[in-house]
């Protein structure tokens, strides 16, 4: 293994291979130092940074940071590897790569030809000497589009998932959830409910509900409950109506066996997706979660920093060509991530290295109680990945999961997106909101439609 | 303060259905100042939870009164600052504890192990988790299981379940514990059930059964899951995801019984 070293303020700093170096150049976070990986102080930091500059990004392809032998998730990334791709930039190191990145010559189709050339190592070792004003430009060079019902990722829009979840999963109480959302424009990436049940026969209630709607209002979006992914192939066996298969996914194999999967069993989960030909605009039909800290609380690290395994994880998530890829970056907790600047910088970090890796990526812009964090430190993330061109984020009442009992962002935190930046919904969703009279959109403009709907008018009243 | 300026979302008749913030109305586009508010003292009234401490006499004393023996460990993490930033701590128990346990163990084992920790909100545990104990102690006496001491755990997470499980040499082991705190749920329990219980198992080897409190999933629901999940894993020696819950319930009970009214 390479030793590293770099002489700076009259100090040679020395560095024990590249993950080790990796890890001391990360920007501070708790879950490093837990892990006992961060750097010793602000000094090493930085000298590992200059360190890191200096690294060929052709490194990257000789020296594994967790073996070939030991790891799925490396086989993946290497055999995978497209070296013509990555052609352009091959004769660069890290630090050059960042001068490019923020070049003219990379634009939005360079970066397009270049994903499959870049493994996420490389992205996620550039991204530790960018600050987030770097981290928002690279990434909104870009844009990763898929389909399923509708058009997602396109430049000028973002979009939605409407997460009604009821703690008891109750019908009424998600319908509930599901028109709010509606009436304030949301629901375009996904109506995706977190059920408080894993019993195969309830998800297929929800399944069968969520179905029913989408084809009695006819909304351009597709459905999910964000169930394990064996849950969803047994629901598939069983005939309920699967859109969207859903799994959390980590950037190591260890750790995606305390998931209970490998890449076979989402494999499999895919091809039983594919066979229910759901899609009418396309198939990428795989909707993945991640969040940094996951393959430690798994204890499945090997040593390597919390933010390179998270990029491990697009590596998987995009060879099964998802629809949605989302960090619930505030979600797991302080231990990993402790307060709102910590939340903050590794959602901006996640989204930059999935867009560069040519995934379409969203962002649970969260916090949990328990952490350092409140709406402000949200606003300012939600606002920075407004600007870094997010895919989409999650649309929930008033910020309050009931279910799983975290804040993340609001049917009208969207909006306020929406006015800010003149953001709009995926086009076709755009047309059903205009048609329905729920939401116009003019430039920066909002209006909101006055009253009830016509079509919802009926659903109310049954209420009485 | 009431929001005259603000338009009201003409859907307010949802609200009885879910505790979910719904029909805020809109400034703008953006929330109206009660909906902020409101929101802010809710977010107040969580943090205060996460940082408020076990009252273990009392605790004790009940666990005594249903005719069950507790005892009482701490976890290596010494204090909730700690805890917050070492889970690792939170998952093992300290000196101590350990040495406690050592006296209760028995050669023959016991089938299950109950241990109650205060996780991230002990008003959850204060207020569910003894009924929910009481309920678990029924099934196993009905099933005739050897239940071991009652463990309650200060400053505990769900994998201190694990070591506990094997120093007492126990079969099973089930951890009631007090979930995050979300801003309209202080006191939600979780439950967590492992079949063969030891250092170093992982999450994918656990059955949880989450949102136990008088507004989410009823004790008694909750120990009908339990109790099927339990019967099922000594039969087939394993839990976790292989074992599915398959305790054909068709809707969770709590609701309004207004169905789905976007289809009716």
């Amino acid at each position: 293994m390479a030793n590293y070293a770099h002489t700076v303020g009259g100090q040679t700093w020395r560095f024990d291979g590249l993950r080790e170096l990796m890890a001391k150049a990360s920007p501070a976070r708790s879950g490093d130092r837990l892990a006992g990986l961060a750097a010793d102080s602000d000094a090493e930091r930085a000298a590992a940074q200059m360190a890191l500059a200096e690294v060929p990004l052709r490194r990257f392809l000789d020296e594994a940071l967790i073996p070939y032998e030991q790891d799925e998730v490396t086989r993946l990334i290497f055999d995978g590897h497209d070296a013509g791709a990555f052609a352009p930039v091959a004769h660069l190191t890290v630090g050059d790569f960042r001068n490019w990145l923020l070049s003219e010559q990379a634009d939005e189709a360079a970066l397009a030809a270049l994903a499959p050339g870049l493994t996420p190592e490389m992205v996620a070792a550039v991204s530790k000497l960018m600050r987030v004003q770097d981290l928002v430009l690279a990434a909104q060079k870009t844009r990763v589009v898929s389909r399923f019902r509708n058009t997602l990722g396109l430049r000028g829009r973002m979009a939605t998932r409407l997460q009604p979840n009821h703690p008891t999963d109750d019908p009424a109480g998600i319908a509930a959830s599901i028109l709010d959302g509606l009436l304030y424009g949301n629901g375009d990436a996904v109506i995706g409910i977190n059920p408080a049940t894993d019993s195969t026969a309830g998800i297929c209630e929800l399944l069968k509900m969520l179905d029913a709607v989408i084809q009695r209002y006819e909304i351009p979006t597709q459905a999910c409950v964000l169930t394990h992914v064996t849950t969803s192939i047994e629901a598939i066996e069983r005939g309920a109506p699967v859109d969207l298969v859903f799994q959390s996914i980590a950037g190591t194999e260890a750790a995606n066996a305390s998931f209970g999967i490998s890449l076979a069993t989402l494999r499999e989960g895919y091809e039983a997706g594919l066979s229910q030909r759901r899609g009418t605009l396309g198939d990428n039909l795989m909707y993945f979660e991640t969040g940094q800290g996951s393959a430690l609380s798994a204890n499945a690290h090997h040593g390597v920093d919390q933010q390179t395994c998270e990029a491990r994880a697009y590596a998987v998530a995009r060879h099964f060509k998802p629809l949605l890829v989302n960090t619930v970056v505030g979600f797991i907790g302080p231990e990993y991530l402790y307060n709102g600047k910590q939340i903050i910088r590794a959602g901006l970090e996640d989204h930059f290295c999935a867009k560069l890796l040519g995934v379409p990526m969203g962002c649970d812009i969260c916090y949990t109680n328990h952490a350092e964090a409140d709406q402000d430190d949200m606003d300012m993330l939600l606002t920075l990945l407004g600007a870094a061109g997010v895919n989409f984020i999650m649309g929930i009442p008033g910020s309050d999961d009931v279910m799983l009992n975290y804040q993340t962002t609001s049917f009208h935190d969207a909006l306020y997106l929406r006015q800010l930046l003149g953001l709009r919904p995926a086009p076709e969703f755009e047309d059903w909101l205009a048609r329905m009279e729920i939401l116009r959109l003019d430039g920066n403009r909002l209006q909101l439609g006055d009253g009830l709907p016509p079509a919802f008018r009926r659903a109310l009243a049954q209420l009485g | 303060m009431n929001d005259r300026t603000a338009p009201q979302s003409p859907w307010q008749a949802l609200r009885r259905l879910t505790p979910a913030r719904i029909a805020l109305g809109h400034a703008g586009g953006s929330l109206p100042t009660a909906a902020q508010l409101d929101f802010q003292f809710a977010h107040a009234q969580a943090r205060d939870a996460v940082h408020a401490a076990l009252d273990l006499p009392p605790l004790t004393e009940a666990v005594r009164a249903l005719g069950l023996e507790p005892l009482c460990l701490h976890s290596a993490a010494a204090d909730r600052q700690l805890y917050l930033q070492r889970p690792d701590l939170g998952r093992r128990l300290d000196p101590a504890s350990a040495e406690l346990l050592a006296g209760h163990s028995a050669t023959e084992g016991y089938d299950l192990v109950v241990v109650i920790a205060d996780g991230l909100s002990a008003l959850a545990v204060q207020r569910h988790a003894l009924p929910m104990l009481e309920r678990i102690a029924e099934q196993a006496r009905a099933e005739g299981w050897r239940l071991a001491p009652v463990c309650l755990v200060e400053q505990g997470r769900v994998a201190i379940a694990d070591e506990i499980g094997e120093r007492l040499n126990a079969r099973m082991s089930v951890i009631l514990l007090g979930e995050r705190p979300g801003l309209s749920s202080p006191d939600s329990l979780g439950l967590y059930f492992t079949y063969a219980p030891r250092v170093g198992r992982h999450d994918a080897q656990r059955n949880c059964i989450s949102n136990v409190r008088l507004e989410g999933l009823s004790y008694a629901l909750a120990a009908h899951r339990l109790g099927h999940l339990m019967r099922e894993a000594c039969r087939r020696q394993l839990s976790g995801v292989k074992l599915k819950d398959e305790a054909e319930v068709p809707s969770l009970e709590g609701g309004t019984g207004a169905g789905n009214f976007l289809l009716g």
